[in-house]
């Protein structure tokens, strides 16, 4: 196995199939399969996707298109709130769930259950009831204040903050678990020194608990970004875009120019983003391939 | 026993005070889809807390299928299986050779092949689907179970090759070597030596797998359309396209779809939040 090729530079090397050792023919052949799906199903669609996008007057049109607009303002506001939002929550409860109490660890199994069950009867779930006739939240206001309440999703600016709520309940387990990891590698010994020391739970936290998690928690927050990008369901799932397409991020954009057979359009919406998108792309191989 | 110090439970109710909402937060939309499910129609619409009448009522007309947006429950569920056994069998095919051939064969151009499977993980899924599915018109697929199924295993396998080959790195290399001195093959070392070993990072990445495709939305719902080849989660997105639609079927159903991940989850617990947390950010 472990035949490497000396590298002595001034015989000229041998054909190909005589330089692979046995073991390395194998190693080609166990690749060709995800080299076959990742060139059909990757490279082919992303070049296609890019020559139909290719003519400025796709651009023209995306930028006389005010509901495009609209829906970059949104995902920089889904972004920049909403992450910033569910990080902190998920780096505060990350130090909650790892407490060593029974009924934290129960609630910690319980706390899971967003991310493992699908997103759209849970999101369906919400959307009834925000109903603003039928739904629970406004029967309560009813009956608590004698008033009808809000109509949840007809005001955009409400109907955006639903859908990053609804974000937030089904991602925050998977990132809370991601920092309870870290929290837990931390050295208990250090807390214990503070804890002779005296310090108080903000200075275990600011001398301790931040300088070992930053790394982590900003690796997270990019990678989180990477993914709200794409995440379709939040948005589409309770607000459909609406009211009026005021409510659409770029990833429901993409899906409703691809619904009304404007193809080039939708790709051009997504070529968009890629300033944005491959920064962060680039940083998070750099970290993860290290 | 000894009592509790006044010191005691002012901590302990203070983390009470972060449990609760916790809980609260976390349970209030799945409790309100079982509610829906457990109530007749009147009591689901009337925003009561606990239905008047609970009943399994609508759990028989989704089994029986006796309304009109439920006619293919049966055959919408065992396509949301079969797609699902598909992508995690497919995906760990793949995703297995692939990370042996870069991890122990050490194959020439490895390291790319892990680089470009890393940059399909960071492309959002929803910007993925618009030439994917123009794609699959290309290859004639649409409204085919292979395409949801190719889709699917796409998305699944860069995630699954990088922490297959992150837990590859960590199996001895001597192991490999003893093997060749005993005259193995290396088809025998992977059968017999590296499969073996793998067998639990193998079930956390079967399980994401048929996780994520039994769970899929999007690509579900843009590959297919024909009633009778759709998954389950479609047929729910179909169920809004009416003025009224049934939202105590629609519910019931929901939950009916969301129980098995949720089985399947809690039955391989230790080895998802091992397995994929470790791979998912390295710090």
């Amino acid at each position: 196995m472990a035949i490497t090729l000396s590298g002595d530079q001034s015989i000229p090397a041998p054909p190909l199939s005589q330089r692979l050792t046995p073991a390395q023919v194998w190693g080609i052949v166990l690749l060709a399969p995800y080299l076959l799906v990742f060139l059909a199903f990757v490279v082919y669609p992303v070049c296609y996707g890019l020559w139909l996008a290719r003519a400025p007057s796709n651009y023209v049109a995306l930028y006389n298109d005010p509901i495009f607009a609209r829906a970059a303002v949104n995902t920089l506001i889904f972004l920049v709130i909403g992450i910033n939002i569910k990080m902190l929550i998920a780096l505060f409860l990350s130090g909650f769930f790892a407490m060593q109490r029974t009924w934290i660890k129960w609630l910690s199994v319980i706390f899971i259950l967003p991310w493992a069950v699908p997103s759209i009867p849970t999101i369906l779930s919400v959307r009834f009831m925000l109903n603003p006739e039928w739904g629970v939240i406004n029967h309560l206001i009813f009956s608590f204040t004698g008033d009808d309440g809000p109509n949840w999703l007809n005001d955009p600016t409400v109907a955006l903050s639903m859908a990053i709520g609804v974000h937030i309940w089904k991602s925050l387990p998977f990132w809370t678990l991601i920092l309870i990891t870290g929290r837990l590698a931390i050295s208990h010994d250090l807390f214990e020194a503070a804890e002779v020391d005296g310090a108080s739970w903000w200075q275990k936290f600011r001398f301790i608990t931040w300088p070992s998690m930053q790394t982590l928690y900003v690796t997270c927050t990019l990678l989180s970004m990477i993914w709200t990008l794409g995440d379709f369901n939040s948005v589409y799932l309770l607000t459909g875009g609406g009211p009026a397409d005021l409510t659409h991020v770029l990833s429901t954009l993409g899906i409703r120019y691809l619904r009304l057979d404007q193809l080039s359009l939708a790709m051009a919406s997504i070529v968009c983003a890629m300033p944005f998108v491959l920064p962060l792309v680039y940083f998070m191989m750099k970290r993860l391939s290290r | 026993m000894k009592l509790p110090s006044l010191r005691d439970v002012a901590t302990e109710a203070r983390l009470l005070l972060i449990g609760i909402p916790v809980f609260l937060w976390t349970m209030i939309p799945i409790y309100h889809m079982f509610l829906f499910a457990i109530s007749p129609k009147e009591d689901a619409f009337s925003g009561k807390l606990w239905p008047d009448h609970p009943t399994l009522h609508n759990f028989e007309i989704v089994f029986k299928q006796q309304h009109y947006f439920l006619r293919d429950f049966y055959v919408q569920f065992w396509n949301s299986t079969l797609i699902a056994a598909a992508v995690g069998a497919l995906t760990l095919f793949i995703a297995t050779a692939a990370a042996f051939s870069i991890s122990r064969l050490k194959v020439p151009g490895g390291r790319m092949v892990l680089n470009l499977a890393l940059f399909t993980y960071f492309i959002p899924a929803a910007f993925l689907a618009v030439p994917m599915y123009r794609t699959m018109g290309n290859y004639g697929l649409l409204n085919n179970h292979w395409a949801l199924i190719l889709a699917m295993v796409t998305i699944a396998s860069p995630y699954a090759i990088w922490v297959l080959k992150q837990a590859s790195d960590k199996l001895p290399v001597e192991l490999d070597e003893a093997a060749v001195m005993d005259g193995a093959t290396t088809l025998q070392i992977f059968r017999l030596v590296y499969l073996p070993l793998m067998m639990p990072s193998l079930v956390a990445i079967g399980t994401y797998a048929v996780l994520l495709a039994w769970n899929e939305y999007l690509y579900a719902f843009l590959l297919l359309s024909n009633d009778r080849e759709i998954t389950l989660p479609v047929a729910l997105g179909n169920f809004l396209a009416a003025d009224d639609s049934p939202w105590e079927l629609l519910m019931t159903t929901g939950f009916i779809y969301a129980l098995p991940p949720a089985a399947v989850y809690y039955a391989f617990r230790r080895y998802m939040v091992g397995g994929l947390t470790a791979g998912a950010v390295k710090s």
